[in-house]
């Protein structure tokens, strides 16, 4: 039995039925981005062990087919079984153990990259200064208050998980109970018109008596990105202090929203998840080059400041396309943003900051296989050359 | 004597090329040396020339411009070159204007713009080519469908948007052309200098209303908008520059505010254009020489370049490399009805290829030196490269084997691919400029080049097996040594195509790394590159576990074709992700024909054994002259 589980896995056409089934996966994965947008199509498709089906509005669903978790779990376990078995340190297969080896490595650090890397984006405006950098995709709804240290405050988050409509939020660290009366994952807010909105506003308190939201459909263009907006209600101990409109739409003022707790000031926002840095950066300039004549941008570059006192740098330094900027283990890279956004603002810069803790086993894996594959074909070639000289 | 005819072949072709080394001298106007000045649009310098053949082909999808379209070819209808009929556009534009150069298809264009369809003779009409005087009545019809079409998304648009759009385009290439010159093009810019400014004014003051929501003049807003897109024909030397030119409008305008002297270039141009309206070709051909020599100060390199980028487009390499591709093919063909006895043709066909070669790879290194680019910066430029590598793939295939299967692969290759480059270079220039991202000769030179030879051998790999089970089924040529030997080829190329699409598939990780912060986004087009990396590791896996034998592998091969025929041009369809950068709607038929006629000779591929002419005649036979052959030869275990 074991030696029947053995030869499966360790058999060649294991390995030719995963890379057919992987092509495939491949091919319908990339059709279903037609529909489904990038994101979904490559968590239905790619991050996962199988693709689920169900009619829609059901509730059940059934793995219709392999995902490409599975296929590419198969093939690593194939490819690491296979080469115990037949492994020969000999001068005719170096090359075939260098490139599978290289491989392994590949197929590791995509696995290492899909469950450690994270992205998040700075976006500032020439001279603004920076020590964290926001999600673009996960927002949180915070609350703070001045801290005991001057100058910093004391930040209490909720993450956009937890905010689901009708749902009630408490918490030690929060001053209040915090309820959902509504959450749009997209959105548009806007001024409340005197003839066009004539229904309630939708909060009591702040921005919102004076404002409309409009749920909008979730985004499924990799170039647009979702704004979400939360109505929330917060109760005190006496009961309620009144409804709130928290959104992270571009015109919504970047001002906290203000309320009191017996003696204390607090302030509410609904914004893109901070990750603190521990340094600050700063845009000293922001470059937009055109070809002559038209639209089509040639490149776009930010000059920055770095400061981090813990190690005591403070240094300037141009980030640019195709030209990242490597730092204390995150990496930032000029965002291109479409022409239109940079006409209208063009002092603006969006760096976008991917801590990859992976970064380096493509780089190491693509040199083992080339040279594997590249030792390996001249290596037959070269004795086919031969062969047919002395024939 | 046949020793001599493959050298006497190459000869006659040599002579061929030989005849287009010079541009032949223009009659009366040096519309030739007019055409080598130098303009920017769309982003680069280049010669009126360039602009004139592009201006045309996005108007009417040729070079040249015909001015008698209801006649047939035979009929001798006049046909003037791009250039003049830029100079006519530019200087001449009410003569222009009355020229059926636009070209609609599309009947419910037609039936917006109220054109006549029906062809008729003496009304001097073909229902396709229309004038721009023919379609400026409707133009606010045009632009309000044109501007609904633009906001339908790319992919859900119908053809009826498309060639609103496309003759939208056209329109605004057109005018934006006859805006070029400004004050100049009337050739008297003493008195027409005041005028235009009037009408700036005039026009400003219409932008300013429009701009606070007040009437305003359309008129006059539109003649604007032509003149400030207009291409950019007044040079600026600066220190940090030497492309900051300025439009005619912008230099009139600094004029009129500053008082500054009038630019020598709209003064010159002028000249030009006082001599051309008045029919004096002497003159004009004097104030073009002026011209250049008052260029030649400051601008003597981009001279250099326009002259140099002029006589690209005259001689037109790749296509000559074609029509060499397409004779070697035929000679080929005809060897395979004697091969024992015309061996010269398979001769002359390899001399052929390499005179195509010398060609192709000529012209590929002149469009790198122009661009200042790798060989591969777009759609068009891969299918040259493809071409290219596809080709040497083929002769080098021949050198080993001798058996004319190498020459056949280089010659069908190097034809189809530029035929297909020739139709994808008809959407405009080029040597259009690269958006910021793609704007790094490194990668350009890396990732896209290897990843391009992938593309090639995985074609010359799919194609070898065509040529394998085509003969193995309709003829009784493919003796178990061919069979044997197609069957070799089949397996080294796939070696190249795997060691090339992989390592050009992870480059482009690396390059997507160092651009965008992930090595692996799951966009189309990377999706597209994996699929040929996993087939090609597929096939050579099947063949090393003894899964699929000779007919297996060529079928496997042919499926290699389709595969990268979608990473090439389906993914570019599906209107999604970072990479796509070429879509078109007719290329999507090709692509599923092609697709479909990869399957129908896998079917062939896929039938018993007995039905294959060659194998049938091989299991008749007793034995064969060389008595070792098995009874059942090549491989069938697929």
């Amino acid at each position: 039995m074991l030696d029947r589980i053995a030869k499966f896995f360790t058999s060649l056409r294991l390995t030719v039925a995963c890379l057919g089934i992987g092509v495939v996966v491949v091919f319908l994965g990339t059709l279903a981005q037609v529909d489904d947008g990038l994101y979904l199509a490559q968590a239905k498709w790619f991050r996962s062990f199988f693709v689920w089906w169900g009619p829609r509005g059901a509730h059940w669903h059934i793995p219709i087919f392999p995902g490409g978790y599975l296929v590419g779990g198969v093939l690593l376990i194939n490819l690491i079984a296979a080469h115990i078995k037949r492994f020969q340190l000999t001068a005719k297969k170096f090359g075939i153990n260098l490139l599978h080896a290289g491989i392994i490595l590949l197929l590791l650090g995509q696995l290492a990259t899909d469950l450690l890397s994270r992205e998040t984006q700075m976006r500032f405006n020439q001279g603004q200064t920076l020590k964290y950098s926001e999600s673009a995709g996960k927002s949180e709804l915070v609350f703070l208050t001045d801290a005991a240290k001057p100058g910093e405050d004391k930040v209490v988050s909720v993450p956009e998980s937890m905010l689901k409509t009708g749902v009630e939020i408490a918490d030690q660290n929060l001053p209040v109970k915090v309820r959902v009366q509504a959450f749009y994952p997209n959105s548009t807010v806007r001024a409340r018109g005197p003839m066009v909105d004539t229904g309630p506003p939708p909060a009591t308190q702040g921005v919102g008596a004076k404002a409309a939201v409009a749920s909008e459909p979730e985004t499924r263009d990799t170039d647009k990105r979702n704004f979400p907006s939360a109505v929330i209600e917060l109760i005190g101990k006496s009961g309620s202090l009144g409804t709130w409109l928290v959104s992270e739409y571009p015109a919504f003022p970047e001002t906290p929203q203000e309320f009191s707790v017996g003696d204390k000031t607090w302030r509410l926002a609904l914004r893109g998840r901070r990750e603190y840095l521990p340094y600050t950066m700063k845009l000293l300039a922001m470059t937009n080059d055109y070809y002559p004549g038209t639209d089509i941008p040639k490149n776009y570059q930010s000059r920055v400041r770095i400061e981090n006192p813990s190690r005591g740098e403070n240094r300037e330094v141009d980030i640019y396309m195709n030209n990242p900027l490597r730092y204390a283990g995150q990496t930032f890279y000029q965002y291109q943003m479409n022409s239109e956004e940079a006409r209208a603002n063009p002092t603006e810069s969006v760096l976008q900051v991917v801590r990859n803790p992976g970064w380096v086993t493509p780089y190491l894996g693509c040199l083992m296989v080339g040279g594997g594959m590249a030792y390996q074909f001249l290596f037959h070639l070269w004795g086919f050359i031969s062969k047919r000289r002395r024939a | 004597m046949k020793k001599w005819l493959p050298w006497i072949v190459f000869a006659v072709f040599t002579i061929w090329l030989g005849g287009s080394f010079r541009t032949p001298p223009d009659k009366a106007y040096d519309y030739q040396e007019f055409g080598r000045l130098p303009i920017i649009a769309e982003g680069r310098a280049k010669p009126l020339d360039s602009v004139a053949r592009n201006a045309l082909l996005q108007l009417r999808e040729k070079q040249t411009a015909n001015l008698e379209p209801w006649k047939e070819w035979y009929q001798n209808p006049k046909i003037i070159p791009a250039i003049e009929w830029l100079a006519t556009v530019m200087m001449k534009p009410e003569v222009a204007d009355t020229w059926p150069e636009f070209r609609i298809d599309n009947p419910d264009v037609k039936g917006l713009l109220n054109l006549p369809a029906n062809p008729d003779e003496k009304l001097q009409r073909d229902g396709k080519h229309f004038s721009w005087l023919q379609i400026q009545p409707k133009l606010a019809d045009l632009k309000r469908e044109a501007q609904r079409a633009s906001e339908v998304e790319a992919s859900r648009r119908n053809s009826y948007d498309q060639a609103l759009l496309t003759l939208w385009n056209a329109q605004q290439v057109y005018n934006h052309l006859k805006g070029t010159l400004g004050p100049a093009a009337g050739g008297d810019l003493d008195n027409d200098l005041k005028a235009y400014e009037d009408k700036f004014f005039t026009a400003r003051t219409a932008f300013a209303a429009n701009q606070r929501g007040q009437a305003f003049d359309t008129n006059s807003l539109n003649w604007l908008m032509d003149q400030v897109e207009a291409p950019l024909i007044v040079p600026v030397l600066k220190e940090d520059s030497r492309t900051s030119w300025k439009r005619a409008v912008e230099s009139v305008a600094m004029t009129a505010n500053t008082g500054s002297p009038v630019d020598p270039a709209l003064v010159a141009y002028s000249a030009i254009s006082k001599a051309y309206r008045a029919g004096q070709p002497a003159e004009f051909n004097a104030a073009v020489q002026d011209y250049r020599a008052q260029l030649a100060m400051d601008f003597a390199p981009e001279l250099k370049q326009m002259r140099s980028e002029q006589f690209f487009n005259f001689f037109e390499p790749f296509y000559k490399a074609m029509i060499l591709y397409l004779c070697a093919f035929l000679l080929v063909l005809a060897y395979w009805f004697e091969p024992a006895k015309w061996n010269w043709m398979r001769q002359a066909a390899i001399a052929l290829v390499l005179l195509g070669l010398a060609v192709h790879t000529g012209g590929l290194i002149w469009r790198m030196v122009l661009q200042g680019r790798p060989p591969v910066t777009n759609l068009y430029s891969s299918a040259i490269f493809i071409g290219w590598g596809a080709t040497i793939l083929g002769l080098l295939l021949e050198g080993f084997w001798r058996n004319s299967i190498g020459v056949v692969v280089s010659a069908i290759m190097g034809f189809l691919t530029l035929i297909i480059a020739h139709h994808l270079s008809l959407s405009g220039d080029t040597m259009e400029m690269l958006r910021a991202v793609l704007d790094t000769n490194f990668w350009l030179a890396t990732h896209v080049v290897v990843v391009t030879l992938g593309y090639a051998s995985t074609f010359v790999a799919g194609l070898l097996a065509i040529t394998y089970i085509i003969q193995g089924v309709f003829t009784r040529s493919l003796t178990p040594d061919m069979s044997k030997s197609v069957a070799r080829m089949i397996y080294g190329i796939v070696c190249f195509a795997a060691l090339f699409s992989f390592v050009g598939t992870v480059l482009g990780g690396i390059w997507a790394d160092q651009s965008w912060g992930r090595f692996w986004g799951w966009d189309p087009k990377e999706n597209g590159a994996v699929i040929i990396v996993l087939w090609n590791a597929l096939i050579l896996h099947a063949r090393w576990g003894g899964m699929v034998r000779e007919r297996g592998l060529a079928c496997l091969a042919i499926v290699g074709n389709i595969v990268t025929s979608w990473s090439w041009f389906g993914v570019n369809m599906l209107g999604i992700g970072l990479h796509s950068y070429g879509f078109t709607s007719a290329a999507f038929i090709w692509l599923v024909a092609f697709i479909v006629s990869q399957l129908v000779i896998m079917g062939f591929g896929l039938m018993p054994k007995r039905y294959w002419q060659s194998f049938n005649s091989a299991l008749e036979a007793p034995e064969a002259a060389d008595g070792k052959r098995k009874p059942a030869p090549a491989g069938a275990r697929a």
